[in-house]
């Protein structure tokens, strides 16, 4: 590969970084008012957010962003194709954040919202300086898991036509004839960024089961 | 395949949008879709199939006595859960045919294919079913290994002290509890698995996403082809639910202590 064919694929990897970073972010802030409202007191909120959890853990990601991407124009938005793909990309990581929190949420013993309770504190207070501090500590490897699916999730949006890594791969393994070298150097960049996180990741577990028994 | 569209259902949506909703194309395309549908289904069984073999026979060389062999599963695992699905199916699909046998010495390395010679033939459905075996093989693996460990040792050595053979042991004792420990976790793998038979679609296997496309490329009713391919997959993926659940009900329920 000549060195403009890699700097291609590296102007896609920005954009595979970007996109996971982008969803990652937004995703959190919407999957912990997901995480929120699934273990609210409200039976209708938490209802409506186990359906949204469902609706997101039971299609394929690939839909999703189909949907969305074509769904939005519809609505009347005329929005850049790269911003399509992160409203996508965030609804799909807020559910998925939304379901690992809810767990981490209901691992916080009771008795730490009953002692909260019984302190006066209200609502807001309980969860934010309570339950939450001990929730995303719970939460941390799952979270890390989730953000390394992100990851190789964003290669998708290479089948609406989003040039990230995976579809500049694409491009430069069908200009070159050369598929062998140019897939597993896209590989190899997918693998230089998921793999410490996974390890990472692994790492948390470990020191959490430890600190557990 | 597709008719002309009948221009059954219209709906419109607010008249400051002007988008009218037709969902005849999808309607005429049901019977493709419901065949797509079979195929996604057949898929994902294949795939679930080979990763559970791919699971159980990398757990043996997992724990093997010989090195080499421990270090190939775990790099195996690795590069598979570290790489995207896509990447995958590309590599096997577009990369792989040009290698020839002289180079399969390489893949074996990369611990894709068993049988090299084979690889010029693959068309996109085995290439899919290969995929998606590897893939969820790798997962399989530590899900399986997790399994595996949580017998502990005292009630193997329990097992033999009573007199039963190693393969009644390893049925009776080790087998049944360790299925029931990672039953949770395999089937929600096998469950995503089923789902990502729709990236198949990229490389053009038989299923239920290729049909979507092929319906949107006769109809230009994107949404509605899409909306409504996401909501049968929505029920293959409940049914499966249930399925899992009245398996592990039947078998899975009986108390521990």
């Amino acid at each position: 590969m000549s060195s403009q064919e890699i700097l291609f694929l590296l102007s896609g990897l920005k954009w595979t970084l970007a996109l996971s970073a982008v969803a990652f972010v937004t995703g959190a802030i919407f999957g912990l008012l997901v995480a929120l409202a699934r273990t609210s007191p409200n039976r209708i909120v938490a209802k409506a957010a186990e359906y949204y959890i469902n609706v997101f853990q039971g299609t394929p990601l690939l839909m999703q962003l189909f949907v969305v991407y074509f769904g939005l124009p519809l609505l009347g938005l005329k929005l850049d194709a790269w911003i399509a793909v992160a409203i996508g990309f965030t609804l799909h990581a807020s559910a998925y954040l939304g379901e690992i929190w809810r767990g981490a949420i209901q691992a916080v013993p009771r008795g730490q919202t009953e002692a909260a309770s019984a302190l006066a504190l209200t609502y807001w207070p309980r969860i934010k300086d309570v339950v939450l501090p001990q929730a995303l500590r719970i939460s941390l490897p799952a979270t890390v898991g989730f953000l390394v699916q992100l990851i190789k999730g964003t290669s998708l949006a290479a089948l609406v036509g989003f040039t990230e890594l995976s579809l500049a791969g694409k491009f430069i393994a069908n200009q070159t004839f050369r598929p062998l070298v140019v897939y597993s150097v896209v590989g190899l960049l997918y693998f230089i960024i998921c793999w410490p996180l996974s390890l990472y990741g692994a790492r948390l577990e470990r020191k959490f089961a430890a600190a557990s028994r | 395949m597709v008719k002309s569209p009948k221009r059954a259902t219209v709906v419109s949506v607010g008249g400051n949008v002007g988008y009218k909703f037709d969902f005849g194309p999808v309607w005429d395309g049901m019977p493709d879709l419901l065949m797509g549908c079979l195929g996604t289904m057949g898929l994902a069984l294949a795939g679930m199939l080979l990763a559970t073999v791919i699971g159980i026979g990398g757990v043996i060389l997992r724990d093997s006595r010989f090195p080499p062999l421990r270090w190939l599963v775990m790099s195996f695992v690795e590069l598979i859960r570290n790489t995207p699905f896509l990447v995958q199916c590309y590599f096997i699909f577009f990369a792989l045919p040009l290698l020839g046998e002289q180079l399969g010495v390489l893949m074996f390395k990369f611990g894709l294919l068993a049988k090299p010679t084979n690889l010029l033939l693959l068309s996109p459905t085995a290439t899919a079913i290969i995929a998606l075996g590897v893939n969820g093989g790798a997962y399989a693996i530590e899900i399986i290994r997790g399994g595996v460990q949580s017998i502990s040792k005292g009630q193997v050595e329990a097992g033999l002290a009573l007199g039963l053979h190693r393969a009644q042991v390893f049925r009776l004792i080790v087998l049944k509890p360790a299925l029931r420990a990672i039953y949770p976790s395999l089937t929600s793998q096998f469950t995503l698995l089923t789902l990502t038979t729709s990236v198949a679609s990229a490389i053009a296997a038989y299923e239920l996403t290729s049909v979507a496309e092929i319906i949107n490329g006769n109809s230009f009713r994107t949404f509605e082809v899409y909306f409504t391919v996401t909501i049968m997959y929505l029920i293959i993926s409940s049914l499966m639910a249930l399925l899992f659940n009245a398996i592990s009900r039947r078998y899975f329920s009986y108390p521990v202590k």
